[in-house]
């Protein structure tokens, strides 16, 4: 009896734009490098950054679990 | 003058977590003869304890140490660990389940283990697992230097074998508990470690900056430190700068999965389902470092590099002491020791972990395959707790015989290293098409342009380039992937038209995928029956 492999249908595969968009979103930092608009004391090129890590955690999350399958 | 009440504080957490090293050698149990039991804890740890194991195998005292101390002296370019993480956790999630799935298939316990059967080929798997010690030594000898700086911050300044003796008492804990419990050791003890370091950096950067007058004012006050300094520092990014802080970005990224210790941990997990959950959890530790990083301006603002008080220590470790001095500062004393105990014991955890994941390395990818074929598990997990054990003495007579200096060198080019192991373990999860041959010249090729770039920019990893325009300042590991990939790619098709060997590939499509049913103890190869 062989085992049955599984892939993520073809359009859930679209959700791994997110990912892709935390890469975009940071790797080019003359998009970010700049003191304003200011947060709380931070500038922008700093809070815009630690933006991106909450986001990317959740895009991963939302990645995973509409990407899910048997194996967790 | 020894800070007595830190100290206190200190030796009792210090005490605490020595007596977990041990106990967990019970947790969970298995035998610890078993090479998959001292190396992988059995792979078995579940999201929680992963997400502790792996935080602090990611975030180790070297990383709360030296990014403040880069954003101490430099400010923006520091920062770089930030897109560096943003970046790395969608990597894991793309990658590591895959090299779960084949590595449990197969009973792989390293990257070079996954490589001589993908490519059946001997030398490229020793030169990927020959890559990962390299990397990793100077790693666990700068872990040294982190428990080095806080001991030195409470004020245990002895001369000659005196003063080292902390560090080797600390050294023979660490060893004696590795020995016994394996993996284990630092898993059960990364939950204390994790908790440590979460309140004393939330203490920081809560309390801290209501002592000084807020965020606005601090980022102000270091942005004027900063531009008196030499070089000039800023706070935000010169425009030349960005190749550099981008390509440092994802060039740490992409590497930041072949180093030998995250693939230990990634592999120690239960599923290919805890990595995924992971690599969306981890973020919370990034935004940790974020936190840290900020220390360093937080240390300026609160001008401990020109306070006397500090100076003997900013002497000794430059820009390291900036968050040592700062909690001596602002912490009271018995809290500085609670966080130096953190810094400490988040040193151990990783030393711990990339002192296993190297014996793993050499155990598997050179005694057993080169010099004792025919070992049995019993001897290879004995050559593995021997090992572990001389590379964490090996790291303790670097740090105490050679300057720091050294150490952070080989560190740095150590990063230079393990990214061109990339073509080979991580493109080989995907597809066989280049030829084990080139991938060989390529990574040669690529350890080549890398160390020599290194040296040529004097010991910095940033190498400027330039095509008809202004320099273009990148990575160092990134021009030498490129030429590693550039040469692998040109010589793949001449290695077939020559008729070059391509060997036996150990695994099929099947390997890498998911199963429809809950993944069960695949270990022993499964017959498939169509």
């Amino acid at each position: 009896m062989s085992n049955q492999m599984v892939k993520p249908a073809r359009g859930r595969r679209l959700w791994y734009l997110l990912l892709f968009l935390c890469f975009a979103a940071t790797i080019w930092p003359s998009f970010y490098n700049r003191t304003q608009p200011e947060l709380w004391g931070f500038p922008f090129f700093y809070w815009y950054q630690f933006l991106w890590i909450p986001l990317s955690g959740l895009f991963t999350g939302i990645v995973y679990l509409v990407t899910r399958t048997e194996d967790s | 003058m020894v800070n007595w009440p830190a100290l206190i504080v200190f030796l009792a957490l210090f005490a605490l977590v020595t007596v977990l090293g041990f106990v967990a050698a019970r947790w969970r149990a298995g035998d610890l003869n078993q090479l998959h039991e001292w190396g992988l804890g059995g792979r078995q740890f579940g999201t929680l304890i992963s997400w502790f194991l792996l935080g602090g195998d990611l975030y180790t005292a070297y990383t709360f140490i030296a990014v403040p101390a880069l954003v101490f002296g430099t400010g923006a370019m520091g920062f770089f660990a930030m897109p560096y993480t943003i970046i790395a956790y969608p990597l894991i999630f793309i990658f590591m389940p895959r090299l779960w799935r084949v590595s449990r298939r197969h009973n792989y316990i390293t990257p070079a283990d996954f490589v001589r059967g993908r490519y059946d080929s001997r030398i490229l798997a020793l030169a990927v697992a020959l890559t990962g010690i390299l990397a990793t030594m100077p790693y666990i000898a700068l872990q040294l230097v982190g428990i080095q700086v806080v001991i030195a911050a409470m004020g245990i300044n002895g001369k000659g074998i005196m003063g080292d003796l902390p560090l080797i008492i600390a050294f023979v804990i660490l060893a004696a508990y590795t020995y016994t419990s394996g993996l284990r050791a630092p898993a059960m003890i990364s939950v204390v470690k994790d908790m440590l370091i979460y309140i004393t950096v939330l203490a920081a950067v809560i309390v801290i900056p209501i002592q000084l007058g807020g965020y606005g004012h601090i980022f102000m006050a270091a942005g004027d430190a900063l531009s008196l300094s030499k070089p000039a520092g800023s706070l935000l990014l010169g425009a030349k700068s960005f190749p550099a802080y981008s390509s440092l970005a994802f060039g740490s990224a992409f590497a930041l999965f072949l180093y030998p210790h995250v693939v230990t941990g990634v592999l120690s997990s239960k599923s290919g389902g805890v990595i995924k959950r992971n690599a969306a959890l981890l973020p919370a530790y990034s935004f940790l470092l974020g936190l840290i990083a900020l220390l360093g301006y937080v240390a300026l603002a609160a001008h401990v590099n020109t306070n006397p008080a500090y100076a003997l220590g900013f002497k000794q470790y430059h820009g390291q002491f900036a968050v040592p001095a700062l909690f001596l500062n602002q912490f009271p004393a018995w809290f500085a020791g609670f966080a130096f105990a953190a810094v400490a014991i988040g040193a151990l955890v990783p030393a711990a972990i990339m002192s296993i994941a190297a014996a793993n390395l050499f155990t598997r990818n050179v005694y057993r395959e080169f010099i004792r074929p025919d070992c049995s598990e019993h001897q290879e997990a004995s050559m593995a707790k021997m090992v572990s054990l001389v590379v964490k003495l090996g790291a303790l007579i670097f740090i105490l015989g050679l300057p720091t200096q050294y150490a952070i060198n080989l560190q740095l080019l150590g990063g230079v290293w393990i990214l061109q192991t990339f073509p080979s373990v991580i493109v080989g999860l995907y597809t066989r098409w280049f030829h084990r041959t080139a991938l060989l010249a390529g990574w040669a090729a690529g350890m080549i342009t890398g160390s020599v770039m290194f040296v040529l920019a004097d010991y910095k990893v940033i190498f400027p380039i330039s095509f008809g325009g202004s320099p273009l300042p990148v990575y160092a590991a990134v021009w030498a992937l490129l030429v590693n990939f550039l040469a692998a790619a040109i010589l793949t098709p001449i290695c077939r038209a020559a008729r070059l060997g391509a060997g036996v590939d150990q695994t099929c499509p099947e390997d890498y995928e998911e199963e429809r049913e809950p993944a069960a103890d695949h270990s022993r190869s499964e017959d498939r029956q169509v």
